[in-house]
């Protein structure tokens, strides 16, 4: 079983993002479970959201603690949250950013992965530049910086179940996954 | 009996077939020269006792008028009296 | 048959559109407004030919699904918390009607302090009104219930209000995988209600008027007869939905490799599934360790219970919501069920999860480690904070 934790502020679609990854890994037949952990849920605050994702039907019904992968969709939250709690000494940590992976090597001591989601949903039209909904570019940067659902079921999840302008963000995933640079593990 | 009652607790009947105005001691009488057809009385009447008639005066329900004056007492030209029942 | 990935919340509107209800009557409160939100979708896009009664209170909505219903319709409504609090005297009143409603129930602790998470408190306090009660543990299990409970609800010999209810956020707003049923298939297993309503349009009649002790008790009576009959009618109910769609979830008291067990928890929605993990790695250590879900609270499965202590020796319940002044609630029945049986197992209760804290894996194993090796306090609390514990 692979976990997932996404950390967003709230509008920038990480709640989305979660479900299209559990969407995208159902197309792929594996079993899905994807939920938010929501405050009273408003605009700009921190919004914390999970997917699990297993080849059979999921046996916990827990928020995640030890995450497998950890993706942060505003890096600005980093300095108030300790994003990586918890995120196991193997796992990857996948910022939006437009760092470099080694600026952010002091946060995490595994593999770390940046994208520039913020220009590349702004290029496509996605928000506006004040609240940038930056979701979809991130998934497909996930896709490939590990490898845990193909960049096609990513376009499908993201065509079928967006609710609004799903040519621009399929667009965007693929822009997210061929720009995504990751940084080797140093031993 | 249990079994004599129905499913759920329902009357076939209509709330009304109970005359409820055993208990009065005074009724209201109109006196429809001064009356205005103002409707006061039939607003106050805690009850369902008053009625109206073809033109529009009210009409005492006797059957369910409880004799409580809130109607005598409420009257703006003063055009019912409460009159002690025999 | 289709499979999506959908939340309990619209595992909820997806049942209440399948069984073509009539009326629909709710009012929006957090974590329930998905569900509702998607029936007025339904309506408004024509999908569902329903009326949608919008009112300014769940009291109201209440009250309009109770009379649609005494007329004949199917009703459907769906609330949470403070909401089904502010319904409860209309919730006595559907019961005592026998209005055959249906509701989803988003399970949210109660204020104060606010909470817009999970526990069991709101539905608790609910027990005693006449509803039938479903706790679910699982977006199909939810989907699957309500289409069921509508038929139990609405069987002849039955005649109550049905709730089916969903752990706030770990159901209510967790997608996975269900199977939606075809509408053929909930064709073929719900029928139209049948035209067996209370009140007749056009005729003067009185529901639920005046009524003098010497009728009082035999009304109550009846519900309480009408109770004791869900059970039988709802497993009849339950074979019929598995062989129109393949799936059973196990009547009133599903359990959980009790057969050789000796030690068995007792849980209730969504902390199974992750206790069902817990059994399975504590068998492979060689613990005989079961589990039993409570899935009806109303009726309560005295029954199932009873012929369940008399294979093991222990038997744990893990509430998520407390009876001041005694224990967990679903601790205080099954102790009720099983003292008049012949076999008493030795009996713990754990509180825990209350106002949406995880029920953890480490959690459940503590406790089942706990009753299996040591004597403990009759009912404790789990892993509460305290400034020992700080230090």
């Amino acid at each position: 079983m692979i976990e997932i934790r996404f950390h967003g502020r709230g509008g920038q679609g990480a709640v989305i993002a979660s479900e299209l990854l559990a969407q995208a890994a159902f197309l792929e037949g594996k079993y899905p479970q994807s939920f938010p952990f929501f405050g009273v849920e408003r605009r700009g605050a921190p919004v914390t959201a999970y997917t699990r994702i297993d080849d059979a039907p999921i046996q916990i019904r827990t928020s995640i603690t030890d995450p497998d992968i950890v993706v942060v969709l505003d890096a600005q939250l980093m300095r108030t949250i300790s994003v990586t709690a918890g995120l196991k000494p193997d796992g990857l940590l996948l910022v939006n950013s437009e760092k470099a992976p080694d600026a952010l090597a002091s946060s995490f001591k595994g593999r770390v992965a940046t994208i520039d989601a913020t220009s590349i949903a702004l290029a496509h039209g996605l928000g506006s530049k004040a609240t940038p909904i930056v979701n979809t570019a991130v998934l497909g940067a996930l896709a490939r910086a590990s490898g845990i659902v193909t960049l096609d079921s990513v376009r499908k999840a993201v065509g079928r179940f967006v609710p609004a302008k799903q040519q621009a963000n399929v667009m965007a995933a693929e822009d997210a996954y061929q720009h995504v640079v990751s940084l080797a593990v140093v031993p | 009996m249990e079994e004599d009652l129905p499913e759920a607790p329902i009357a076939t009947t209509p709330s009304d077939v109970n005359h409820t105005a055993s208990w009065r001691t005074f009724r209201p009488v109109i006196d429809l020269k001064l009356c205005t057809k103002c409707n006061v009385c039939w607003k106050f009447c805690p009850d369902d006792a008053i009625a109206f008639d073809g033109v529009g005066f009210p009409v005492i329900r006797l059957d369910y008028c409880k004799g409580c004056a809130i109607c005598a007492e409420e009257c703006k030209p003063k055009a019912i009296t409460m009159v002690k029942e025999d | 048959m289709t499979q999506l990935v959908i939340s309990g919340n619209y595992a909820q509107s997806y049942a209440a559109k399948l069984a073509r209800v009539h009326v629909v009557s709710a009012y929006p409160i957090t974590p329930q407004t998905a569900i509702v939100e998607k029936i007025a979708e339904f309506v408004a896009s024509g999908a569902l030919p329903a009326e949608y009664i919008k009112v300014e209170s769940e009291h109201s909505a209440m009250q309009a699904c109770i009379s649609a219903s005494a007329l004949g319709a199917r009703t459907y409504t769906a609330t949470s918390s403070q909401g089904l609090l502010l319904m409860h005297e209309l919730l006595h009143w559907a019961a005592g009607a026998r209005t055959p409603v249906v509701m989803g129930v988003v399970n949210r602790a109660v204020a104060p302090p606010w909470s817009i998470w999970t526990d069991h408190g709101d539905t608790m306090s609910q027990r005693d009104t006449g509803w039938i009660q479903f706790y679910g543990e699982s977006n199909q299990e939810v989907l699957d219930t309500t289409l069921m409970a509508f038929r139990l609800a609405e069987h002849p010999e039955v005649r109550l209000p049905a709730m089916v209810t969903e752990d706030a956020f770990y159901l209510s707003h967790t997608v996975e995988p269900v199977d939606i049923p075809g509408q053929d298939q909930v064709d073929a297993f719900l029928p139209p209600r049948e035209r067996s309503s209370t009140l007749e349009v056009g005729k003067a009649m009185r529901l639920g008027s005046f009524t003098g002790p010497e009728h009082y008790m035999e009304f109550r009576h009846k519900i309480a007869k009408a109770m004791v009959r869900t059970r039988d009618v709802f497993l009849e109910i339950e074979d019929d939905y598995a062989r129109i769609t393949g799936r059973n979830h196990g009547g009133l008291l599903p359990t959980y490799k009790t057969d050789d067990a000796d030690t068995v928890l007792v849980t209730m929605g969504t902390a199974t599934t992750t206790a069902r993990g817990v059994v399975d790695a504590m068998r492979a250590d060689g613990h005989k360790v079961g589990l039993a879900k409570l899935r009806t609270f109303r009726p309560f499965p005295v029954q199932e219970l009873r012929d369940l202590a008399t294979r093991v020796d222990r038997i744990g319940v893990l509430d998520r919501s407390f009876t001041f002044g005694a224990a967990g609630a679903a601790f205080t029945e099954v102790a009720g069920a099983l003292y008049a049986a012949p076999h008493h197992p030795q009996l713990r209760g754990f509180v825990a999860g209350l106002g949406g804290r995880d029920i953890t894996a480490a959690m459940v194993r503590e406790a089942l480690l706990d009753l299996l090796t040591r004597d403990g306090p009759e009912s404790s609390w789990v892993e509460l904070k305290s400034r020992t514990e700080a230090s």
